[in-house]
């Protein structure tokens, strides 16, 4: 490399640190929207969904007769009705963070509009350091974090684009995003530079882009899946009676020393607002499901496509090196949660704790791994 | 809401035998079993105690199978994997680092013994780690066979009948039309048949059924995973893994005995060794030479020429770190690379006792080397019999300020430092010994007043022993590579169950399996009533649109009408249900 060159590389990894320092500010913005979306969104009608509940009972009668309401005239195309799966409650989607504010809808715009601004920063800063190391931006944990986070953030903004009803990840969004950029300035940050003769391989670049963007959908599955069980336990209580000013007079009825329950009761009644607002348990257990699902061989094709470099670069395709190990573990414990979703007993909760596990095996594998144990896989420093 | 989490998560009574068998998932075995469960009656005398422990002794053989092949059983082994799978990761492992297991040991006194016996040194061929994949892929062979053969049934059989109620499934539509019943029927048998559903037809509706790849493609991946397993184990088995050191222009011929370091699978025998050879022409590494990575590699290559027994016509190639040589079922990996400097030593009479390359022990990243030469055939100036020894290091950058230690990995200011020693080698005794050592107990190092007699040498530079005892000439450099030379049967195997495994799990997420059916009965008031209804596995999503769709397809052959009043339609009864919701 020239001199000359390199000085250009060094403008664009400063120009790249810039745009990330500019992108978190931005995060930071679209955060603070978020907040106020959910802060309006809680002054609109509360209780809502409690109310939906009496009424959904009577809509498909209403919706026939509308139906069958002009005489002989030719009908449009008939209405099609569904019915939620057995055993699970008939509760629907709640409204959303806005609720029924309209300017908590408008934040939410706005912090969504923030979303993209920073996203493309964020992007801009991840091509920069491309273009200043000349190679992928994944040779180290701090352009691994930084590209993880704006493959998240694509994933959330692609979903929405898809039109799913995903606005309910804004906040956590935003908040995972200053995390992980706040953690790889802060600690992580490597200088920008070239790769061992080791990682030089296209197959780095198609294993390290799958595990990316398998931990990107991943983290959505996540969340939503810790959302699902905030949800559930708040519809439990609905079905039986336990929001609002049941879960007064139920807390005042506990005695003082149920110390617990006390406590359970009393965070119930700080969140039930918020959690009132979120897509319906099935919903939410349903989306999940559906990104693990899809994710799953996406993660099979990671774990292959590093074999068949490992057995470029090292004479065996697999040595239980501990990333390796860990890729393994993850993969099992996801197989564990599409199991337990068709086993009888361990459907819902159950296997939304396996979820979880999962998820936490593959933030291990990153961490966790490249922190605590070295292999084959530690390379160009922390 | 009546509908709660306590209502059991079973099929509808309302939807019956049409839900069954929408997966070939295991049965769940919820009976339970305790002592004479199986026996039954016990007849007096012997006779009748032998036939009760026999039918007691089947009985629980086979209560023991259905639990291993259910799915519970299959889930409660798959989490012990993922547990059992972590202390490899945490503990060193002998297989992937003796030397690191080896220091851990001695670090860790009192608990690696307790480690030992658990097999945490070796996981992965531990005897409890093997217990829990066995029976893993036990159950998994015991639950494919009964699910392939199920579903060859489902294949041959035809799609089940229509239920009852269709309103009563997750998914329906109706409406009224005047167009005859037979007429809708055979209408939405070849709408159903042209979306490629397969479709059965009885009394007053059409059965159809899609998505069947799905189940195909869960059996291929389950399949798949035992194939894996085998490549693997067949891999392990016969595999061969060698390591030779080659100075540039050296030469090696792939039999045993040419190896430096041989580790090969029990079933291995040196027959199978490829015919094959190479001699390396020239290496090649380059390293970062500014920024804060400065002396990490580059590039590493080695120039080879080859021949392969089959034809034996040399061919050239490059081998580079992850791009090995393939020939003759091997590969040749490059694993490592040091300098190895050339020298010429004479001895007392001034004949040559040795002209080489001295492959010399990388000892940093720098490629600072440890340096060890022995002479054994010399004479001194009267003509007596004597060994002569050198070492000390080879520094490929060397600065003034520390000449000990090389600076930059690439030959920038290379130097050899030595210092001699004459006596016994040791190597006489039989003793196997190790080309980077020199034992020095049978010998004296030659002195320079009261210090030890050591020159610090470049290329060129020759150092000349006390008493005319010999000179050494340090004539040049010349890289070394180490190669790794690998035989692993079974790994296309492998591959072909990765890829088909792929395949498998993709159809087995993607592709959604689903019944329609549709019935078409005159109502009261003489027209037509059309009931269309949609059945899936409860994560599919899109069911309600597939059947929004085939409705609207389906209506220009049974165009809707309002029925006459009173209405005679199942939609007053449903309202009364509950656990109806409009989510359309
Ligand atoms: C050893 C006994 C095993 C049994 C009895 C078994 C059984 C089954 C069955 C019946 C299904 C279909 C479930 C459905 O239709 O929803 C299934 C799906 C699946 N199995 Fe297995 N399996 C076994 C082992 C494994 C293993 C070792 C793995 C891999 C680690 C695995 C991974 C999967 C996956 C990924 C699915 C797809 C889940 C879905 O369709 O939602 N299975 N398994």
């Amino acid at each position: 490399m020239t001199s000359i060159a390199a000085a250009a590389n060094e403008n664009l990894a400063n120009i790249s640190n810039v745009l990330i320092y500019s992108a978190m500010a931005v995060y930071t913005l679209a955060f603070l929207a978020h907040i106020a979306e959910w802060v309006f969104g809680s002054r609109s009608a509360v209780g809502r969904t409690a109310a939906a509940l009496t009424v959904e009972a009577q809509a498909p009668a209403a919706a026939a007769k509308a139906a069958q309401g002009g005489g002989t005239a030719v009908l449009e195309r008939p209405k099609v009705v569904t019915r939620s799966a057995v055993g699970s409650r008939d509760i629907p989607d709640g409204p959303g963070a806005a609720g029924t504010s309209e300017k908590g809808d408008v934040y939410g715009r706005i912090a969504i509009s923030l979303t993209v601004l920073a996203f493309l920063l964020h992007a801009g800063a991840v091509l920069t350091r491309a273009l200043s190391v000349e190679r992928a931006p994944w040779g180290n944990m701090y352009e691994f974090s930084t590209t993880f986070g704006m493959v998240v953030v694509a994933v959330y903004l692609g979903l929405l684009v898809a039109k799913k009803n995903v606005r309910w990840l804004g906040l956590p969004l935003t908040t995972t995003i200053l995390l992980d950029l706040g953690l790889a300035l802060s600690v992580l940050y490597t200088d920008s530079d070239q790769l061992v003769p080791a990682l030089h391989s296209y197959w780095l670049w198609i294993h390290v882009s799958c595990a990316i963007l398998s931990g990107a959908a991943l983290w959505v599955g996540a969340c939503s899946t810790l959302m699902y069980l905030i949800r559930d336990g708040y519809e439990a209580r609905l079905v039986i009676g336990r929001t609002g000013a049941g879960l007064d007079r139920y807390l005042a009825e506990l005695p003082q020393d149920r110390k617990y329950a006390r406590l359970k009761a009393k965070i119930a009644r700080g969140t039930d607002n918020p959690v009132s607002r979120l897509p319906a348990a099935a919903t939410l257990d349903k989306f999940a499901y559906r990104i693990n699902a899809t994710v799953f061989p996406l993660w099979t094709f990671t774990i292959v496509a590093g074999a068949i470099w490992a057995e470029a670069a090292w004479g065996r395709y697999w040595g239980w090196d501990p990333k390796e190990v860990w890729s393994f573990i993850t993969w099992v414990a996801y197989a564990c949660y599409l199991h337990a979703r068709a086993t009888a007993g361990w459907k819902g909760r159950k296997a939304a704790y396996i979820a979880l596990a999962a998820f936490a095996c593959y933030i291990f594998n990153y961490y966790g791994v490249n922190i605590f144990v070295t292999g084959k896989h530690s390379y160009a420093g922390v | 809401m009546a509908k709660t989490e306590t209502t059991p998560a079973t099929e509808d009574k309302d939807i019956g035998v049409a839900g069954s068998q929408l997966s070939t998932a295991p049965a769940e075995d919820g009976g339970q079993a305790v002592p004479g469960s199986f026996g039954g009656v016990r007849r007096p005398g012997a006779l009748g105690w032998l036939a009760w422990s026999g039918r007691e002794a089947v009985g629980w053989v086979r209560w023991f199978w259905r639990q291993l092949t259910s799915m519970r059983v299959a889930l409660i082994l798959l989490f012990l994997l993922s547990l059992a799978t972590i202390p490899g990761s945490l503990v060193p492992q002998t297989s992937v680092d003796a030397v690191k297991a080896e220091n851990w040991k001695k670090a860790h006194e009192t608990v690696a013994s307790v480690y030992d016996k658990l097999g945490l040194f070796h996981v992965y061929t531990s005897v409890w780690f093997s217990a829990i994949y066995i029976l893993l892929f036990t159950s998994l062979v015991g639950c494919i066979i009964p699910r392939t053969w199920q579903f060859v049934g489902q294949l041959r059989g035809r799609p089940p009948g229509a239920p009852k109620r269709l309103t009563r499934l997750p998914v329906h539509t109706t409406w009224h039309t005047e167009a005859e019943p037979e007429q809708v029927l055979a209408a939405a048998r070849t709408l159903l048949k042209k979306r490629r559903f397969r479709t059965d037809a009885s009394g007053d509706a059409v059965a159809a059924e899609k998505g069947y790849l799905r189940e195909a493609g869960n059996l291929v991946f389950h399949i798949a995973l035992i194939v894996m397993l085998l490549a693997f184990a067949s891999g392990q088995l016969w595999k061969s893994e060698g390591q030779k050191l080659m100075v540039e222009g050296d030469k090696f011929s792939n039999t045993l005995t040419q190896y430096d370091d041989f580790k090969s699978g029990s079933l291995f025998t040196s027959d199978d060794l490829g015919p094959f050879g190479f001699t390396m022409d020239s290496f090649e590494g380059t390293y970062e030479r500014t920024g804060p990575q400065r002396g990490t590699p580059r590039k590493y290559e080695a120039g080879v020429t080859y021949w392969d027994g089959a034809d034996g016509a040399p061919k050239k190639a490059t081998i580079k770190v992850n791009e090995p040589l393939e020939t003759a079922g091997s590969k040749v990996y490059l694993i490592g690379h040091g300098y190895a400097p050339v020298v010429t030593v004479r001895d007392g009479k001034g004949e040559i006792a040795f002209r080489g390359a001295v492959a010399s022990l990388p000892l940093d990243a720098n490629v600072t080397e440890s340096t060890v030469i022995k002479v054994p055939d010399t004479r001194d100036k009267d003509g007596n019999k004597t060994q002569l020894g050198f070492k000390g290091l080879f520094v490929p950058t060397q600065v003034p300020e520390m000449p000990m230690v090389s600076k930059f990995p690439a030959l920038d200011n290379p130097r050899l430092v030595l210092t001699a020693y004459r006596g016994s080698l040791g190597i006489d005794s039989g003793l196997p010994q190790s080309v980077y050592q020199l034992d020095v107990s049978k010998m004296k190092q030659y002195k320079n007043g009261k210090r030890p007699f050591a020159q610090n040498l470049k290329v060129g530079d020759t150092m000349t022993l006390p008493d005319g005892a010999g000179t050494l000439k340090f004539e040049g450099i010349k890289p070394w590579a180490t190669f790794q030379v690998s035989q692993q049967p079974g790994n296309s195997m492998a591959l072909v169950g990765a890829v088909a495994a792929l395949v498998g799990v993709a159809g087995s997420l993607f592709i959604q399996r689903r019944r329609v059916w549709v019935r078409a009965v005159r109502g009261a008031d003489g027209r037509t009533v059309v009931e269309m209804a949609g059945l899936g596995r409860s994560e599919s999503a899109k069911l309600p649109e597939e059947i929004g769709d085939l409705a609207g397809a389906l209506q220009p052959d049974a165009p809707p009408v309002a029925p006459e009043e009173p209405t005679e339609s199942a939609q007053p009864e449903d309202s009364a249900d509950p656990s109806e919701g409009a989510r359309a």
